[in-house]
């Protein structure tokens, strides 16, 4: 059976319990050549890759820019500064523009959830939802779940706490769908306005106080308060914030030793995590930004190189 | 020499006199006429229209069409609207004021009528906005509109926030014997909102409308209702919610009603699942249980008026990211099939029970006295329904300019045959 189904990339929930571990066996490969002396190799030569990035967000681009470079593609990059968007030119016919000239791969950031799905449904070449709007980030989870089994070995039943702003996080939706794949178990953690009961229908728990959760956590992920994403509605300062959700040293006394500390950045530093913990051996947050990009590279090449019609190279 | 139409052996139904029985039925010229009135001895010109097997109603009346016209016309106009309505069996079809410019001045009101004189096939009246430029802040001079002719007052997609603004309105609607027709939103609740407020909007990571959004301003205009006295009308519900407070506010006799889409009656948020823009509409479609009791809110009388809220849009207009489509989709021409469909199918209404709510109702709430009935004298506006015909919703049956409605390719059984909107035939499905 192809281990790569897929034309394209846009929610965790398409992905089967072989296709993840497939993209995981797939970036463990490519971390490898990472670390080599020559760290490029030609699996996408002659294609062409674009970062089609309508929201900017500088480091997912840069990471799926170098991870496509690192494959040998040629790649583009469209932002939102882009004239075509200035001028009023509408998502699809900028996509088909590209297309027509000869685009393999679209990466799409856009603040529209829904977006990546949208092109994907119209559009012959393939798409790598790279963020839409709250929906999903699926790349960013893939590297999660990387980095928790490479620190904890198996994820199965192991103890996940998703912490913040979870109604406008696209992060923590793939993360619950990828966590579930590998037998977490999750609780969501934040005040009732960011974290509705309505979360429970994902199967996960939901809850608004966060130390009693912190002890028997094996991990504890932190989401970035989204300051440009909220009104002031949703919680009554970063002050209070801070003194329910934060991840302080006193609150990570109650954690376990061995428990992880993720963060999928930028991290406001003292909001969201103490400075301290963030430079913590416990956290795992560089290590995340560095198996983005094996990860994306894994993506790319399932997607543009298929299995059987190029020769992989060898790990 | 006058033109006398015979409609022959049709099942005649008239909820407005609780008549459902076989029987012919006379039109002279543009009104109907008891045959035993006619002069013997006068020469006529007759046309005989076999109805065996088939409903003849009262013109069908849609209370809340969007025409676009003037403004959009490349999604509709008054001609098109009208056409429209007439394959779907409406004879009378009330026009929203939200087109560009709003109608919220005695000139643009002149000008649609005149327009709709002029070009559509079936009667369109218009209704004028509450208040100027439908911005909520100062009312529109609704004395002069109610002489220039329109035939209720609403700011349709722009709900008045201003409570205080909204009480003199419904007081000056009152005054005037006008109905005020409201579409029920608070808008602090739903900035940015895309879809129903529920498991599908956080799977889905689009803004939730909470159906709360709508009861609240539903609240409102009951207790604005029996405050003014105003008849009042509240569009498009949504959520079990508002059906509950409608039916609380009935039961004390206030005059208040309520009117429900297709759309709200067949789909539910899940329908989303694919960010398929031609599902978005205001207000969003709701959960199951909201579906339900929508359906139940009008098989027991507490929503008594179905309408279209035909909301016309270009192609390219939907083909966008979810967050960037408008809302809304067209209705006009396969609402009757719905309905049939969910009611007389299913054996939750009788016929006269859902002509009521298409014919009577609407007429009874706008004050029209010689339409939706088919007494003598009535104008002869006149829907012949064939309810065993079985067919389908193709690009080639549509007349509206639009096609923004996921009912596009759907099959139905039963459909209007012949529309007659003063004595003359505009719609005849077998002549196209």
């Amino acid at each position: 059976m192809n281990p790569w189904p897929h034309k394209d990339l846009v929610s965790i929930r398409q992905l089967t319990r072989d296709q993840f571990d497939y993209l995981l066996q797939t970036a463990r490969s490519f971390k490898e050549i990472l670390s080599r002396p020559i760290k490029k190799v030609p699996s996408l030569r002659g294609k062409t890759v674009v970062n089609l990035f309508v929201e900017p967000s500088t480091r997912t681009r840069l990471s799926f820019e170098l991870a496509a470079t690192r494959l040998s593609a040629d790649v583009l990059n469209l932002d939102s500064d882009t004239s075509s968007f200035k001028k009023g030119e509408s998502l699809l016919d900028t996509a088909r523009n590209l297309q027509s000239m000869g685009a393999d791969i679209i990466i799409l950031r856009h603040n529209a959830a829904g977006s990546a799905d949208f092109l994907a449904r119209r559009l012959p070449a393939h798409i790598i939802n790279a963020g839409d709007g709250a929906h999903e980030h699926p790349t960013q989870a893939i590297l999660d779940v990387f980095t928790i089994r490479e620190r904890l070995g198996s994820l199965e039943n192991k103890r996940v706490l998703i912490v913040g702003d979870i109604l406008h996080s696209r992060v923590a939706r793939s993360n619950i769908y990828a966590l579930k794949l590998y037998g977490a178990d999750i609780t969501l953690v934040g005040p009732p306005t960011l974290v509705p009961r309505v979360f429970e229908s994902l199967g996960v728990r939901v809850a608004h106080e966060l130390d009693a959760h912190l002890p028997t956590a094996d991990v504890i992920y932190l989401l970035r308060i989204q300051h440009e994403r909220q009104r002031a509605t949703y919680f009554p300062g970063v002050n209070d914030y801070v003194y329910l959700y934060g991840l302080t040293p006193a609150r990570l006394g109650l954690c376990k030793p061995t428990a992880i500390i993720m963060h999928p950045g930028p991290m406001n530093r003292g909001v969201e995590i103490h400075s301290d913990i963030a430079d913590s051996p416990q956290s795992t947050i560089l290590e995340q930004v560095n198996n983005g990009l094996a990860v994306r590279m894994a993506v790319l090449y399932a997607l543009a190189a298929g299995t059987a019609q190029m020769a992989f190279p060898t790990a | 020499m006058k033109k006398l139409i015979k409609i022959l052996q049709g099942r005649i139904i008239d909820p407005s006199r609780g008549l459902d029985q076989i029987g012919d039925l006379y039109i002279l010229e543009d009104r109907i006429i008891d045959p035993n009135t006619l002069d013997a001895a006068e020469r006529y010109e007759i046309e005989e229209i076999p109805a065996g097997g088939k409903i003849v109603a009262p013109g069908l009346i849609d209370i809340h069409v969007h025409l676009r016209e003037p403004g959009q016309t490349a999604k509709e106009t008054i001609a098109t609207g009208a056409l429209a309505a007439a394959v779907g069996g409406y004879t009378t079809i009330v026009a929203m004021p939200n087109t560009q410019p709003v109608v919220d001045h005695p000139s643009v009101v002149s000008w649609v009528r005149q327009r709709a004189a002029e070009t559509a096939c079936v009667n369109v009246l218009p209704s004028a906005c509450l208040s100027q430029g439908a911005e909520g802040e100062r009312l529109a001079p609704m004395a002069s509109l109610k002489a220039a002719g329109v035939v209720a007052f609403t700011d349709d997609g722009r709900c008045i926030q201003n409570n205080e603004l909204m009480r003199r309105a419904m007081e000056y609607a009152a005054m005037l014997g006008v109905p005020v027709m409201d579409h029920c939103q608070d808008y602090s609740l739903t900035q940015g909102a895309v879809m129903h407020e529920g498991e599908w909007s956080v799977r889905l990571g689009l803004r939730g409308w909470p159906s709360i959004a709508e009861e609240i301003i539903v609240a409102r205009n009951i207790l604005l209702c029996e405050m003014t006295g105003a008849r009042v009308h509240c569009q498009h519900l949504s959520s079990a919610g508002s059906v509950r407070l409608i039916r609380e506010a009935r039961a004390r006799g206030l005059p208040i009603s309520a009117e429900v889409t297709p759309h709200h009656l067949s789909f539910t948020d899940a329908e989303l699942r694919d960010y398929d823009t031609l599902y978005k509409v205001n207000p969003p479609l709701r959960t199951g249980e909201d579906r339900l009791a929508l359906l139940e809110g009008v098989i027991d009388g507490t929503i008594s008026i179905l309408a279209s809220d035909h909301a016309p849009h270009c192609g390219y207009e939907k083909e966008v990211e979810f967050d960037l489509a408008p809302f809304g989709m067209i209705n006009l021409e396969t609402q009757l099939a719905v309905y049939i469909q969910l009611f007389i199918e299913s054996g939750r209404l009788s016929w006269l029970q859902l002509l009521d709510k298409l014919t009577t109702q609407p007429a009874a709430l706008l004050g029209l006295k010689n339409k939706g009935t088919l007494a003598d004298g009535a104008d002869a506006d006149v829907t012949i329904i064939d309810p065993h015909v079985d067919w389908e919703a193709t690009d080639e049956t549509f007349r509206s300019k639009s096609r923004n409605t996921p009912f596009l390719n759907r099959k139905f059984r039963g459909r209007a045959i012949r529309t007659i909107v003063a004595g003359k035939t505009v719609w005849d499905e077998g002549r196209g």
